[in-house]
């Protein structure tokens, strides 16, 4: 609120960096693409080589956008989650959605290990299948649907953190039982799987999934106002005249929709999450939702762009799970920016 | 006079206590009727354990009530955005870093008017100006939370629940953790606050002393439940304040109108004398575990300056041993101690306390 004037310079910066890391994502993979070319791709296609065109128009470019999505999609739901249960090691994942959205795709994968599946899997790549994509939301959005009924019986938001934690070893021990049983070769699909991929979105499903981040982040920006009184914690939120149950309810639909969205059609990504609420508090030190929450955005896709060119290791074939990139890259960051800080306690 | 003055908050027939389940725990049950008027400090009192918070909470609408009615400005049905524009709340809840400024806490105190992303018009600013003054917290304005003082912090605390410019504001035991000139200041701008604003103000607190001084009315809260209300001279006289607190092995003492540290007891000194040094004369004797009695006949508020003894006329003088007398000579106290015969003279009551002890 007041004492907090828009850091217009700041979020500018973080703008056009974006733009910086969105093209040094495009340029980078196997074939490197200079970036005249790129440029050449968007503002004259006749112009362009074709193959370049090609790689940029309908592999590189539909990636991008899925880091752009999921960057901020995992970092708002990150710093909401943060906020609703005041705890620093708060993620979107924490609710157990994310757990959700890996039994539905266990299940496909595992249990209905039919030739089928498996041949239908083989074909569509492990990330790009409707059916792995289907499976995920059906999961995530059962764990949702049973949160939030929860959510709606339970006062208190620490009991709301313990229950979404139980509810993700749950469901995350059913997917274990599952692995358990099933052959080598399934569940080395389904770790392929849980490795996360932004390269499997491509087309319609990029749409669905702009779509449904869109509508995360409109929710999210609307509840701005009581994600900052709830930083004052319930009892004080409450003094000031806000409905705690109906807040954490819009939150957690907001969150889980963003979080099941993006893990059924990328797969389970970590960190960005977690890390990118912190790196945004520490460079805007403020606490304001206002602008926290494009910070957060900004941040969010700047990382995972950076990530995702990392992973192609420039200059060889071979391209490394952006899941692992993601905490290679960011934990250190973290690490960085808190010794950095001259007071103690960020929280 | 109170029935012209219409009640910023009355409460009838109240139950407090929380539900658990279908299982009702009751804290405290058929208080009388409590009235909150404007421009009136009340003080809540009562031993740990009687459910002071628990009436707070209840009465500020945090959490239900188990039976009776609150109105609050004569209304009794309120949603809780309306009520946050009535009452402002200072809770015993820790307020953690989270990156907050001072600045940006006592601006949350508009919540309740601000629009619907929280963006602040000029009415809102001149609110959180104004609290910002009344509470003399300017100069921390940019710091952030986890870095100010216990008494700070509080007065931060203050000045968001002003910014929010309710009729009515509640602080749940807001001395705790301070030291006492910090008490005594966060106490008196209370005061001030509802001398100056026309505020109801309704302080949960265990500063007896504090409460007793500058309280307009106090609401005594006994293990039980039971709620005795009144000035709080009126409840030192009649009584209520010894009696609610007399299951603890404190003894309150009537006429300082303190908690008394010692167990009294039985070994009586004949204690005569004028002054302050008479007063604590009396106080070091205690300590030492005697009991000062002053010389019989005489008044005991006369000799014994503004406080006068306790004990004078409770115990016979004849069965005191000792006698000591506080004199003044030249400008300098002297204490002399009678012990039969026996006559001692000293300069200091350390050394008057030895001598007792040696005999």
């Amino acid at each position: 609120m007041t004492g907090n004037p828009f850091p217009k310079f700041r979020l500018t910066g973080l703008l056009l960096l974006l733009l910086l890391a969105f093209l040094l994502d495009l340029s980078t993979g196997t074939i490197h693409i200079p970036l005249k070319d790129i440029f050449r791709v968007f503002f004259s296609p006749s112009g362009a080589d074709p193959t370049g065109y090609f790689i940029v128009k309908s592999i590189r470019l539909p990636k991008a956008c899925a880091a752009v999505l999921a960057g901020c999609g995992l970092s708002v739901g990150g710093l909401q989650m943060q906020t609703l249960f005041r705890n620093p090691l708060a993620d979107p994942a924490i609710l157990g959605i994310t757990a959700g959205a890996s039994l539905g795709v266990a299940a496909v994968m595992l249990a209905g290990g039919s030739m089928a599946t498996l041949y239908a899997i083989k074909e569509l790549g492990v990330t790009g299948s409707w059916l792995v994509i289907t499976a995920a939301c059906i999961g995530a959005g059962g764990v949702m649907v049973v949160v939030l009924i929860l959510s709606r019986r339970l006062r208190d938001n620490v009991m709301m953190l313990i229950v979404g934690l139980m509810i993700g070893s749950l469901t995350l021990a059913l997917v274990s039982i599952w692995q358990y049983f099933s052959n080598p070769e399934q569940v080395k699909e389904y770790l392929l799987w849980t490795f996360g991929s932004l390269g499997g979105v491509s087309g319609s499903q990029l749409s669905i999934l702009t779509l449904v981040i869109l509508v995360g982040l409109i929710v999210c920006v609307l509840s701005s106002k009581m994600l900052d009184a709830l930083l004052l914690g319930e009892s004080y939120a409450r003094s000031m005249g806000l409905n705690v149950r109906s807040a954490r309810t819009i939150i957690i639909c907001s969150t889980s929709l963003m979080a099941g969205g993006i893990t059924a059609f990328c797969g389970p990504i970590g960190f960005i999450g977690i890390a990118v609420p912190h790196i945004a508090r520490s460079l805007f030190n403020t606490s304001s939702h206002r602008i926290l929450i494009p910070a957060c955005c900004g941040i969010g896709t700047i990382l995972l762009l950076l990530c995702d060119t990392l992973a192609q290791l420039p200059g060889s074939q071979t391209v490394l799970p952006i899941n692992v990139i993601t905490s290679l890259v960011g934990a250190p960051l973290v690490i960085v920016l808190l010794l950095r800080q001259t007071t103690a306690h960020p929280w | 006079m109170v029935n012209t003055v219409p009640s910023l908050l009355s409460a009838r027939d109240l139950r407090t206590g929380y539900r658990s389940g279908a299982k009702r725990i009751v804290v405290a049950d058929g208080l009388p009727e409590l009235r909150l008027q404007p421009g009136q400090l009340v003080c809540l009192l009562g031993p740990n354990g009687s459910g002071k918070s628990t009436l707070l909470r209840t009465l500020a609408g945090l959490q239900p009530a188990l039976g009776g009615t609150i109105h609050i400005s004569g209304v009794e049905r309120w949603t809780p955005a309306e009520l946050a524009r009535k009452i402002s709340l200072v809770l015993t809840d820790r307020v953690r870093g989270n990156n907050l400024t001072v600045g940006s806490l006592v601006a949350l105190g508009r919540y309740p008017w601000s629009g619907w992303l929280g963006g602040l018009n000029a009415a809102d600013k001149a609110s959180i100006a104004w609290a910002i003054r009344a509470t003399g917290i300017g100069p921390l304005l940019e710091r952030k939370l986890h870095t100010l003082s216990d008494g700070q912090s509080q007065k931060v605390m203050l000045a968001r629940a002003l910014a929010q410019d309710t009729p009515i504001l509640m602080l749940d035991e807001p001395t705790a953790h301070l030291d006492l000139p910090s008490r005594i200041r966060l106490m008196r701008l209370l005061h001030q606050l509802a001398r100056e604003t026309d505020k109801g103000i309704l302080v949960s607190t265990h500063e007896l002393d504090l409460a007793l001084q500058i309280a307009d009315e106090v609401w005594l809260l006994q293990t039980g439940g039971q709620l005795r209300s009144g000035a709080p001279e009126d409840l030192v006289l009649n009584g209520s304040l010894e009696s609610a607190f007399a299951e603890e092995d404190v003894a309150f003492d009537k006429v300082s109108g303190h908690f008394l540290i010692y167990t009294p007891q039985d070994k009586p000194v004949r204690l005569t004398g004028e002054g302050i040094a008479f007063v604590w004369t009396r106080r070091a004797l205690q300590r030492a575990g005697y009991e000062p009695v002053s010389a019989a006949g005489r008044e005991p508020g006369a000799s014994a300056g503004r406080e006068p003894s306790a004990s004078a006329g409770r115990e016979p003088v004849s069965a005191a041993a000792l006698h000591i007398r506080v004199e003044e000579r030249q400008g300098r106290t002297v204490w002399l101690l009678e012990r039969g015969a026996e006559t001692g003279e000293f300069d200091s009551i350390q050394k008057l306390l030895q001598a007792i002890a040696r005999k």
